[in-house]
């Protein structure tokens, strides 16, 4: 089969490989008809995430239909035929973690725990596509993945949707989701979102739809203001304005109520020193994130907030502003999302016409042209929000 | 050498206790051992892998159990490498879980054997009960031992970093197996 892997640092390439087999009794085969590229992809792609060899098969958003299944999967969850999303945390369902519905910190899918153990005090779950520290899983950019665990995670497409209105489930839009459910959103909350990339735009769209008076964007490029300014959100460019003075204007001196950081850890910065302070560190690995946007939105916080984090974060960083946190009674919150917490209800949400995760497609590509989707993505070309593969 | 690990496992005690105490069971997660053969009520015969490509016996016997609580076993006769293991089942505060504490010692003999034992163990003797702990809450979990693309021969994938890219097998690399 066709498969889109990682060849090195700033290097994918698209190559023949062998197809997947079922290797434990509860997995199945999924024929996969639509993927797509993640912001956390190009962590990966550029250098940041430790533990990649060269000819790991990316990707962790992916859909398709069930054409194998292990002789472990009860029939009664999954069968051949199935069409199903596939969630990026690859959870069992039955240890500690997934019984408190904390599946990507699930205790049993990853088979290299032992090293994420070292780097995290304790393991996290397996994820397709993404390093050898998160289990060295296959991804899905491919034509076809072998699927973990295949009786708890897949959700099962029964209605007409299309592909691209259910693919997003599998990571990006309950990740958004999850950014906003851990604010607590009160229906007079002002919801400040940092980044305007695809979680970014799920994330404001879900404080939307959790009651949020007002919800903020923001990020520097004019095209995906724009595209959170089409959806309803207040747009803020930070390499325009202050972002601090105008999030103060914005909410009456108060400053947002919930702040949600869906940039991580390879934010930019409108400030140059400062972001040549973190490009230097994070170079020289003395720091292994550029952490702006989670210092700005702790900063920005009114007192007694909460700043949610779901922008990804792999190491150490430097200038934690604890003294806004601690002095301030700020909540800080995060989490790799426990996609399948929240599959069946944003399915429902989707249905009911309540979000609609198809807005930030701009992008819509053959699996063999993802070196291409990438560069696009990655340099903001062609005003790329989302691309979506289709092997 | 005194190594002890603990993990927490989501079955009650008495579950917990009598899949340890079926001995044969040991090797589905134990990634040294490669056979461990009841030989009687309290006996058994153990076979454990060495690195230099010949294997280590040894019978052994449980010289103390109380069932569901702990079981305790010792080498007998003249192994290569006298051993003791203890193990306790204890219920978790969960109410549901059982909290799983083991200790081996190993008598690391002089000479080739003991050179080879040690070399085997490396540097992180630790790391191996760990990891064997975290395959016995996998299979009692979830029935098997999980494997990926990048360490796909369960229990066998201890030392593979840096691993086989995480792509599918090939059915040449399947048929090899884990001693490809």
């Amino acid at each position: 089969m066709k498969a889109n892997t990682w060849a090195g640092r700033n290097k994918v390439e698209v190559r023949d490989v062998p197809d997947p087999k079922i290797l434990n009794d509860r997995d199945a085969i999924v024929r996969i008809t639509s993927t797509a590229i993640c912001g956390s992809d190009l962590h990966l792609v550029d250098g940041y995430v430790p533990t990649m060899q060269d000819g790991d098969i990316l990707g962790h958003e992916f859909m398709g239909e069930v054409i194998e299944v292990g002789r472990g999967v009860d029939p009664g969850r999954l069968r051949v035929g199935d069409r199903v999303v596939v969630p990026f945390p690859i959870s069992c369902g039955a240890c500690g973690a997934c019984s408190a519905e904390l599946y990507s910190c699930c205790e049993n899918s990853n088979p290299n725990a032992g090293i994420a153990e070292k780097m995290f005090g304790h393991p996290v779950a397996g994820i397709f596509g993404y390093s050898h520290l998160t289990g060295g899983f296959a991804g899905g950019q491919a034509q076809y993945a072998r699927v973990p665990f295949a009786d708890v995670g897949p959700l099962k497409i029964e209605s007409d949707l299309t592909d691209e209105q259910v693919l997003f489930l599998s990571d990006i839009l309950p990740t958004g989701y999850m950014g906003a459910e851990m604010c607590d959103i009160q229906s007079s909350d002002v919801v400040a979102v940092w980044g305007a990339g695809p979680v970014g735009q799920f994330a404001m769209d879900s404080a939307r739809v959790l009651g949020a008076a007002k919800v903020i964007a923001i990020d520097k490029e004019p095209y995906r203001l724009r595209m959170a300014e089409r959806a309803g959100h207040t747009p803020v460019n930070f390499e325009e304005v202050d972002v601090r003075s105008r999030l103060l204007e914005l909410t009456g001196g108060r400053g947002p109520d919930k702040c949600i950081d869906a940039v991580g850890l390879e934010a930019t910065h409108g400030s140059a020193h400062i972001a040549a302070y973190d490009r230097v560190k994070q170079a020289v690995r003395s720091e292994t994130e550029r952490p702006h946007a989670l210092r700005q939105a702790i900063l920005s916080c009114r007192s007694g907030g909460v700043v949610s984090v779901i922008g990804v974060y792999g190491g150490l960083l430097d200038k934690f502003p604890a003294g806004a946190w601690m002095n301030r009674s700020l909540t800080l919150r995060t989490g790799q999302c426990h996609v399948q917490r929240y599959m069946k209800p944003l399915l429902e949400r989707i249905e009911r016409g309540e979000i609609d995760p198809t807005r930030i497609i701009t992008h819509t590509l053959a699996l063999d042209e993802a070196e291409r989707g990438f560069e696009l993505f990655k340099n903001k070309q062609d005003d790329c929000e989302k691309v979506v593969l289709k092997p | 050498m005194e190594l002890t690990a603990t993990t927490t496992i989501r079955k009650p005690p008495p579950e917990v206790y009598a899949f340890w105490r079926d001995l044969e069971n040991l090797p589905t997660f134990m990634a040294h051992l490669e056979e461990v053969r009841t030989t009687g009520d309290r006996t058994s015969h153990w076979v454990a892998d060495a690195p230099f490509g010949k294997n280590v016996e040894w019978d052994a016997e449980i010289i103390d159990e109380r069932p569901t609580e702990k079981i305790r076993w010792q080498s007998t006769g003249d192994a290569d490498v006298p051993n003791t293991g203890a193990v306790w089942f204890v219920p978790a505060p969960d109410g549901v879980s059982t909290e799983v504490h083991v200790v081996l010692v190993y008598e690391i003999p002089g000479g080739a054997i003991g050179k080879a034992v040690a070399k085997y163990f490396g540097e992180e003797p630790h790391q191996q009960l760990d990891d064997d702990l975290r395959r016995l809450k996998q299979v009692l979990e979830t029935g098997e031992v999980v494997r990926s693309d990048g360490a796909p021969w369960g229990k066998r994938a201890r030392g593979e970093f840096p691993q086989r890219p995480a792509q599918p097998l090939s059915d040449a690399e399947l048929e090899k197996g884990a001693d490809a």
